[in-house]
């Protein structure tokens, strides 16, 4: 981690809070007691940088502390400490790229070559502004391994062709899909489901009490249904089926509509 | 439950109060614990793990220093905890925690400054190991900007944050921290701006390692070179207890010491990094003014023509005695003047209305310095003691973090560094005092104080001030049996001194106003720079005083006299705590103490005074054998003693109050005497706290 200072240049002079993000400012402060407003600091840090393009700028730091009516340096301290709080201006998506053990095992080396190559060095914001990559610990998304996170959403599962083409998408506009970028749901086995089949671990006929302990006579145990043939869900073959996370919700794809 | 609790520390059977921490109790048993996170008057961070000692039974070792002592158990049988301060488990915990330390120290003790006395280099002398296993690179910081009185090598720095404890705890301004974490970790200020505060020096002496060191005494001696002398400062009226460091004929440095009553272990930057003051514009002969311009003369000439200057109607003399006098000088120029019949003296600022009426205790601070942490409620009248009195600020700042002192301000709304309600600006606002809440508060209080800025006495209405304030004071109570809650919290080092010898007009004598007003033939100043000079007319002018400043270039005659690092003498404080200065340094050139000048003087004018020497001088003050003087207990404030002449009845005094704002006599923290305006740092101080006009935090 190298040294973590403002970019005071790209900071300007002024900061104020977005008219919409008010209310989620409220909604933090009012948590806690008005002598203990400092509590508020790290949600409010949040806010601003979100509303501050993904980034922390000192003014949008003093607009925190002036509010909170904390000294500056106690705010400097805690945006310094946490490295999520980025103090440097980062492009319009920013690639957080998870390189603990984990992940590197299953190749985000790779990956790393593939940001570097499309993009440039570690917080380095392209030309046009839209892209900026950084590596950061473990986002908790092993099972996933290895995946970014970009913006607010987990992209997982990836390779270093598909992440090349998610960069692509990105820089020219077009919607993406995040989530596992292989064939599965989540973190589900991929090619689908191989235990856990049985329709009847779902249809609900299971659900009935068959026997309560210490009762004097125990009611006879109804007659388990014939087992039906599996149905897998996912083909196994990536390229030919369907997303299967079609109806989640996806606050990524307004931003590369506009 | 009882409130101690046993222990036994390195076999040794031990009872202490159950809110000691382990570190306190093992010293009690006698034992030394190494520490460098941890200080006495600072919070505890329990951070540097230096402290390490063995109690019998944990899996681990602990770090005293963070260890309650009424948080520990017995031991199963219901014996004393053991605890271990020495022995193989102890000495390898601490061997261990010395080798982290030192692994990103980088070892520059031959070009630190902090050499020589550094707890880093001793305890790794005591502690540590005698090489370094230590193969990959050391990491390395940058150096930080802090202003111009604290240098910084922040490499090595070994993050105890006691500087980051300091200034948000006791100096009350929070603009040091500390950022990022783990291996990235620095101390800075906020964006590397300057330290506002005026006790910021103090974290170079907090500093355990060299990361923190003095900027103006950088590479100038080392410790072991230094002849050290404990004196008293003349910087405020408080009187900090200082150790002058000088080599040769210089003073290297000035180091605060422990004096629990008056500056418990702070100093003011003003008082510490005063020393360079000491070496420039200095009068370091007689000096006579022909045809315009100042020549250089012998003692014997400059006798002659103040003998000369003398020669007229007494009454055509005045002699005004300036803010850093001592006592001797004093006693010893108004033994003098009034045996030449003069009756015009005073060492009051112009338009002083308190120090005739005989009472001491109306111009001292009689509930003390230290008083203030039993105080449970303090009105602050025309006064600002964080440029007045710094070091006591830190001390009201205490009372009101840890205890639950109120204070009410009337005078300038400024940075106090702790919240107060502020009751107005002008003196008018004591009327409309007692139907505030604030009066409540003061009734209400055990322990109210009530203390005066010495300014607020030297105005028109001065009069009726103080006999309003002396009449509030009784009426909340602040004047009762063992607590005299009435003071005056003054700005000179000598003045309290110069009125307890009684150098005031005598009876139809000029005060200082009148003395400078223009009609007299000679004026003698006597280091009174501080006074409008600019009425004098023609009169002759004899100046006394150490530097070249404001009186001396008004000077028909100049006699050189000794700075208060050059003489052995004999000040008052604010709380009317007699204290005294030593010689550190012999007086430049051919300069001598203020005493012995009018005592040479005496004798060419006829009038021999009655004593040879300062010690002969100082048992004519001290009185007879059996006679109670001011001067003749040392190192003591009268306090609580002043309650019965505090409790007389208070005449009452007719008129109304003048509506001028009651302000500060110290413009400039930095620049508030001769000495502070010959010295280069005071003057980058000031520069640069003139251009800080922008606040740096929100609170």
């Amino acid at each position: 981690m190298a040294l973590r200072r403002f970019d005071l240049e790209a900071g300007g002079d002024s900061f104020s809070f977005k008219p919409e993000t008010e209310e989620k400012v409220a909604f933090w402060r009012a948590k806690y007691p008005a002598d203990k407003q400092r509590s508020a600091v790290i949600p409010m840090l949040w806010l601003a940088q979100k509303d501050n393009n993904g980034w922390l700028s000192e003014p949008a730091m003093r607009e925190v502390a002036d509010r909170l009516e904390m000294p500056y340096i106690r705010v400097y301290e805690v945006a310094t400490f946490y490295t999520m709080f980025r103090l440097q201006p980062v492009g319009k998506f920013h690639i957080q790229l998870c390189g603990t053990t984990p992940c590197q095992l299953r190749g985000a080396e790779g990956l790393k070559e593939v940001c570097t190559r499309e993009i440039g060095k570690q917080m380095y914001v392209t030309d046009d502004k839209r892209l900026s990559w950084e590596e950061v610990e473990c986002l908790g998304a092993c099972v996933n391994a290895p995946m970014v996170q970009i913006n607010d959403d987990y992209y997982e599962d990836l390779t270093p062709e598909t992440l090349s083409q998610i960069i692509g998408r990105l820089r020219n506009g077009v919607e993406l899909t995040p989530g596992p970028q292989i064939d599965r749901v989540n973190s589900a086995p991929e090619g689908g489901n191989i235990t856990l089949t049985e329709p009847a671990l779902f249809d609900g006929s299971r659900n009935s009490v068959s026997v309560l302990p210490n009762l004097p006579e125990p009611p006879p145990a109804p007659e388990p249904p014939p087992e039906p043939e599996p149905t897998p869900e996912a083909t196994g073959q990536p390229d030919k089926s369907a997303p299967t996370n079609t109806d989640r919700e996806e606050p990524s794809s307004k931003d590369i509509k506009e | 439950m009882s409130d101690t609790f046993k222990l036994n520390i390195d076999g040794q059977e031990i009872e202490v109060p159950k809110h000691y921490t382990l570190m306190q109790a093992c010293e009690e048993a006698g034992a030394e614990i190494p520490r460098f996170c941890y200080h006495e008057r600072l919070s505890v961070a329990g951070n540097c793990r230096m402290c390490l000692v063995e109690w019998q039974g944990a899996p681990k070792p602990i770090a005293s220093c963070a260890q309650i002592v009424g948080d520990m158990r017995p031991n199963q049988d219901g014996s004393a905890p053991i605890v271990r301060t020495a022995g193989p488990y102890v000495e390898k915990a601490r061997n261990g925690v010395m080798e982290f330390l030192l692994i990103n120290h980088p070892l520059d003790c031959p070009i630190c400054d902090q050499g020589g006395e550094c707890d880093l280099q001793d305890q790794a002398v005591a502690y540590g190991r005698s090489s370094s296993r230590f193969e990959e690179n050391k990491r390395a910081v940058e150096d930080k900007y802090m202003g111009p009185l604290v240098k910084t090598i922040m490499t090595r720095c070994i993050q105890c944050t006691r500087c980051v404890r300091f200034a948000a705890e006791v100096a009350g301004v929070e603009e040091m921290g500390m950022i990022s974490r783990g291996e990235n970790a620095e101390i800075t200020t906020y964006l590397e701006k300057a330290l506002t505060s005026e006790l910021s020096g103090n974290v170079i002496d907090l500093c355990p390692v060299g990361a923190l060191t003095s900027k103006p005494y950088a590479f100038n001696a080392r410790p072991w070179e230094l002849r050290k002398t404990s004196s008293i400062d003349v910087m405020d009226a408080m009187g900090a207890a200082i150790r002058i460091d000088a080599k040769g004929d210089a003073v290297m440095r000035i180091l605060p010491e422990l004096n629990e009553e008056v500056n418990e272990e702070w100093l003011s930057d003003k008082s510490r990094f005063v020393w360079d003051g000491l070496g420039r514009q200095r009068l370091d002969r007689p000096y006579i003014r022909e045809n315009g311009k100042l020549r250089a003369a012998t003692w014997g000439e400059a006798f002659e023509a103040v003998k000369a200057a003398l020669a007229v109607n007494p009454d055509k003399v005045g002699v005004v005695a300036g803010d850093l006098i001592e006592v001797e000088q004093a006693k010893a120029a108004l033994d003098l003047f009034r045996s030449l019949g003069v009756k015009n003296t005073d060492c009051r600022p112009a338009g002083a209305g308190y120090g005739t009426s005989g009472v001491r205790e109306h111009y001292i601070l009689n509930p003390t310095l230290m008083g203030v942490e039993e105080a449970d409620a303090l009105l602050l009248i025309g006064t600002n003691p964080r440029v007045e009195a710094a070091v006591w600020n830190a001390r009201i700042r205490k009372a009101w973090l840890w205890g639950d002192l109120k204070v009410g301000v009337i005078g300038e709304a400024v940075d106090l560094t702790y919240p107060y309600e502020h009751l107005g600006t002008s003196a008018a606002d004591l009327d409309k005092l007692a139907s505030s809440d604030f009066y409540k508060i003061l009734k209400d209080a055990k322990r109210p104080m009530i203390v005066v800025g010495e300014r607020a006495l030297c105005r028109e209405d001065c009069l009726k001030l103080s006999q309003t304030v002396l009449k509030l004071s009784q009426d909340v109570g602040a004047v009762v049996d063992g607590w005299a809650g009435f003071g005056v919290l003054h700005t000179a080092a000598g003045r309290v001194g110069a009125l307890d010898v009684g150098f005031v007009p005598a009876e139809g004598g000029l005060s200082t106003a009148d003395i400078l007003g223009g009609g007299l033939s000679t004026v003698v100043l006597l280091g009174a720079d501080e006074v409008d000079l600019s009425k004098l007319g023609n009169a002759k002018v004899i100046y006394v005083g150490s530097h070249g400043d404001a009186g001396a270039s008004r000077a028909d005659i100049v006699l050189p006299s000794a700075a208060y690092t050059e003489m052995t003498a004999t000040y008052v404080n604010t709380e009317g705590r007699v204290q005294m200065t030593t010689r550190a340094t012999q007086p430049k050139g051919e300069a001598r103490e203020g005493w012995a000048i009018f005592r040479a003087l005496s004798a060419v004018c006829g009038k021999p005074l009655p004593y040879d020497t300062a010690d002969q001088l100082r048992a004519l003050l001290r009185g007879q054998e059996g006679e109670h003087t001011v001067f003749s207990g040392r190192g003591y404030a009268p306090g609580a003693r002043g309650v019965s002449a505090l409790s007389q009845p208070v005449p009452d005094v007719s008129g109304a109050f003048s509506s001028a704002p009651l302000a500060t006599p110290v413009v400039d923290f930095y620049l508030t005497n001769p000495i502070a305006r010959a010295s280069k740092t005071m003057a980058e101080c000031s520069a640069l706290a003139s251009r800080l006009d922008t606040p740096v935090a929100a609170e």
